[in-house]
């Protein structure tokens, strides 16, 4: 059976593509390295417009409209400059309210593009660029510890990571949160209250990575301006212990959260990564995967929710769980020796 | 050998669900079709894959283990006519139900009118409506285009106008989504259905084809204020969208071409065997089917000739889970658990459950939470759907549900409950039926493969249905009335056709059953007692002649509707006990 896959390594090569939504420019070049919140492309595109229906205004038809107006598609505009004039013993002259750029003409009328029209795409990764998509982004590679979590607030960041929790089942208390920790990105356990959210932004810290957190606090985390990274789930969970134990022996070095969203299409997940110096590029992580005896996996249903252990077994046919639910499913070794029975949909493959 | 108007006799049908992609085989045996067996695989048209064919052949694979058969060749491509050596299919019909939600502007003229003609349509395929255009709407054109753009919408939906009707606001609304999808990059370029005044057919091809990604003409919705017609539009609109899915994912292009581009949304196909078996048993007998997946709760209803579908993608049992409380309470959800759940858990539940909509529960807590949020967001579409059914559908007291002689209920969390009972428990409690009514349920989710096969074959839809490929869960006899709690409301009396009897009185607020085994028939009397009413009027009784199912004849006098206890204590109790009525 295809299994899900979710990447939580200690050394990987890490390549993401990373393109614009809309057709623009790639401002960085091959080979280049770039930091995580480079710009490596940008684009133009209003979400703004001003219509100026010149004919209907001048009281004419859309084609003696057309004669009048007097600016071309991609002209500038300042505030106030005149589009068509319309003659006769008291000119009228029709003139644009707002400052932009002239993006279509016709039919007696004038369509322009207002506003905040750039679009900046940023790298996500510290990286070397090692491909260019022509007019739409590039790619970025890098070596080092790549964590995928399940939910991101869309920020990206990068500092010194600094652990705060001892253990996966740590909590985050608006307390633990010192001037000292100003300016890096914390390890920490789960958290429960909205005063430590805004806590870390009065410091204000770099990024959050937590274990869990209860899903009444998602509004706010997602208006915080630093990057809250989740790895394992809602509530209050543990951290997975193969990621708490990669990013609590990396403490100290620099890291970078993409928080971007959870993506099931498009396959982005909120993830961190790690550069760490490599003599020769590990092997890229695999992201397709069958179900196998020896795989590392991750539990995504209680009982035992978020814990990791290794897939010992494949049952034959189906199995009747404890709920009288029939199942494909395995055996799983958890990390402190248990072994239980768990549903194959349960599971995703740690690696 | 039964009458077809396709050459051959065995279908492969693929539907490629948002989970799960299911390859079905059918053929004739004993002169009659029969569903053979079912393949599964887990859909691949998420990250990594991103591409349904894998799946699709996996699904295939799994069902040639299964049967022995071989219908992909050693290159993995269809084998579409059957072989001397056994090998190869007569026919091939795919669904397809996978895929995000598809975003929807819907345009039209009078809100009461067109605007709600075109916002029906939508919804009955897999779409969101994300913004509305239409005369009534005081924003500048600039602000509607600016909508439009930041919508960023896979398809617009353009109603309004009678046949030969005024046009001229029709065109300022077709300016404004020019204009729109012009300023949209290439590739985010929406679908453009028109469904207005037919008219203006010519006039929006010139203007709209170059800045869509596909233009679809359909007849009228509204082809006058009075009538709405949304059947031969929704063909079109499940073409639609085929064509969106095919440009946003992989191999859906060459599963169309497999079926001859006769690719089909599931829930129209469903539609489709919905419309034909409603026409089948005629104007008397009104038809459910309800579909509970992990993308969206489906309400469909066959009145004769009319039918109403009703698509949710906010009410599936996955990734539409995170906004459920949107539409209800924690509270709500708790009343159907037979345990004491904390809301807490019942809040991170919805969440986790939304992260990984495919997973299942494994503890008995989990599968209580799974099926109150069943029973739930399946109310809450009914509720919904309700107010489109047909006004002369009869009902037995307002704001109920109107009479349905059969109820067909299918979707992964009712089907694979542990129990059969469980399934019936959950779908009573959800669907709240009145009068008589049989309960169907499809195990192994036919219908859209048999909705896609009936366009070619219509005989073998109904022979598969006919041939016990579904499983008659009950006759559930369900009455109406105001009685005092405890009071005794009806007499029944089933006369097997060995002459033996069972009889059983039913009190207000009961729950019995007498059991009647699948290949059992007999004569079921209901008497009502103090004006009930079961359908045939106030205090009439009704003879008829039942089938046997899996649980028999099921007589619910809990009350319509149903109105659990507020003690809690006494409200997990009596859950508990209607649980075990129907066997655990």
């Amino acid at each position: 059976m295809l299994a899900p896959v979710t990447h939580i390594l200690a050394l990987t090569t890490i390549i993401r593509k990373r393109l614009l939504p809309a057709p623009g420019r790639v401002v960085v070049k091959l080979n280049q390295k770039v930091s995580a919140t480079d710009v490596v492309a940008e684009a133009d595109f209003a979400r703004e417009h001003v219509l100026i229906e010149v004919a209907r205004v001048l009281g004419i038809s859309g084609d003696a409209a057309d004669r009048l107006i007097t600016c071309k598609v991609g002209e500038k505009l300042a505030e106030g400059a005149v589009v068509a004039d319309g003659g006769g013993l008291f000119p009228r002259l029709i003139r644009v309210p707002r400052a932009g750029r002239v993006k279509a003409v016709g039919g007696g009328q004038v369509l322009l593009d207002v506003g905040d029209t750039g679009l900046e795409l940023r790298a996500g990764i510290p990286g070397e660029i090692v491909e260019i998509v022509q007019n739409r982004g590039v790619v970025i590679q890098t070596s080092g510890a790549l964590i995928q979590g399940v939910w991101g607030n869309s920020r990206i960041d990068t500092g010194l990571l600094l652990s705060l929790a001892d253990k996966p089942d740590d909590v985050l208390e608006a307390r633990r949160l010192d001037v000292s920790l100003r300016g890096s990105i914390l390890l920490a356990g789960y958290c429960q209250d909205a005063e430590t959210l805004k806590a870390a932004a009065e410091l204000p810290v770099r990024g959050l990575i937590l274990s869990s957190i209860l899903p009444a606090l998602l509004p706010l985390a997602r208006q915080m301006r630093y990057p809250i990274l989740v790895t394992d789930s809602f509530g209050r969970q543990p951290m997975n212990l193969t990621a708490f134990k990669i990013l609590s022996t990396n403490s100290k070095r620099e890291i970078t959260i993409n928080a971007e969203p959870y993506d099931r299409y498009s396959g982005t997940h909120p993830e961190a990564v790690i550069p760490l110096p490599v003599t020769q590029n590990p092997s890229p992580p695999r992201d397709v995967e069958t179900f196998a005896p020896g795989q590392q996996v991750r539990l995504r249903r209680a009982p035992h929710a978020g814990a990791v252990g290794t897939l010992v077994n494949l049952r034959a046919g189906l199995t009747t769980l404890p709920n009288g639910l029939r199942v494909a499913a395995g055996e799983v070794r958890l990390e402190n020796g248990e072994q239980t029975i768990v549903p194959l949909v349960n599971l995703e493959v740690v690696g | 050998m039964p009458a077809s108007i396709i050459e051959g006799d065995s279908l492969l049908a693929v539907d490629v669900g948002t989970a799960t992609t299911r390859a079905m085989l059918f053929d004739v045996v004993d002169g009659r079709y029969r569903f053979i067996a079912i393949g599964q695989s887990p859909t691949t048209a998420q990250a990594p894959f991103k591409d349904i064919g894998e799946g699709v052949r996996q699904a295939i694979e799994n069902l040639q283990n299964v049967t022995g058969r071989t219908f992909i060749d050693t290159d993995r491509r269809l084998i579409t006519s059957s072989q001397p050596d056994g090998s190869g299919v007569d026919a091939f019909t795919a669904t397809i139900s996978a895929g995000s939600t598809l975003k929807v502007v819907v345009a039209g003229l009078l809100s009461d009118v067109s605007l709600e003609s075109a916002k029906h349509l939508a919804e009955s395929t897999y779409a969101r409506v994300v913004e509305t255009l239409g005369l009534n709407d005081t924003r500048l054109a600039q602000e509607q285009i600016d909508s439009i753009i930041n919508a960023c919408p896979d398809l617009i939906v353009i109603a309004g106008g009678t046949d030969g009707g005024a046009s001229h606001s029709l065109q300022k609304v077709l300016e404004v989504i020019g204009l729109a999808c012009y300023l949209l990059p290439q590739d985010k370029r929406p679908a453009i259905l028109f469904a207005g005044n037919q008219e203006m057919e010519a006039e929006v091809r010139s203007s709209l084809a170059p800045l869509t990604s596909s233009i679809h003409i359909a007849p009228n919705i509204r082809p006058s204020v009075e009538v709405e017609d949304l059947q031969p539009a929704r063909k079109e609109l499940g073409r639609a969208f085929v064509d969106i899915r095919k440009r946003q994912i992989k191999g859906v292009e060459e599963l169309d071409m497999w079926t001859g581009g006769h690719l089909l949304p599931s829930a129209f196909a469903e539609g489709r065997i919905l419309h034909f078996l409603s026409k089948l048993y005629g104007d008397d007998k009104a038809l459910l089917a309800v579909d509970l997946g992990a993308s969206s709760a489906t309400v469909m209803a066959g009145f004769g000739n009319g039918l109403t579908m009703s698509v949710y993608p906010h009410l599936g049992m996955g990734v539409g889970l995170a906004g459920l409380l949107q539409y209800t309470t924690l509270e709500n959800i708790a009343r159907w658990l037979p345990t004491d759940v904390p809301p807490q858990t019942l809040n991170d539940y919805l969440y986790q459950k939304a992260l990984y909509p495919t997973s299942i529960p494994a503890t008995k807590e989990d599968l209580y939470i799974e099926q109150a949020l069943a029973r739930e967001t399946l109310q809450i579409a009914l509720q919904t759907s309700q107010k489109k059914f047909p006004a002369s559908a009869p009902v037995l007291r307002e704001g109920l549900l109107p009479l349905f002689e059969i109820i067909l209920a299918g979707g992964s969390v009712i089907s694979n409950a542990p129990t059969l009972g469980q399934s019936l428990l959950l779908l009573l409690d959800a669907v709240q039926p009145a009068g008589i009514t049989t309960i169907i349920l499809d195990q192994n989710n036919l219908l859209p493969a048999l909705g896609a096969a009936a366009e070619r074959n219509s005989i073998l839809p109904v022979q598969v249905l006919e041939s016990g490929a579904f499983v008659n869960l009950a006759t559930v006899v369900s009455p109406i009335s105001t009685a005092r709690y405890g009071t005794p409301i009806l007499r029944a009396r089933l006369i097997y056709d060995d002459g033996t009897e069972s009889s059983v009185d039913v009190r207000q607020g009961g729950l019995e059953t007498l059991p009647l085994s699948i290949g059992q028939t007999a004569r079921l009397n209901v008497r009502p007692l103090r004006r009930a009413d079961i359908g045939q009027g106030p205090g009439r009784s009704s003879s008829i002649r039942v089938n046997g199912s899996a649980l028999g004849i099921v007589l619910d006098a809990r009350g319509r509707p149903l109105n659990l206890p507020a003690d809690a204590v006494r409200r997990r109790e009596l859950n508990k006990k209607w649980h075990w009525t129907v066997g655990g």
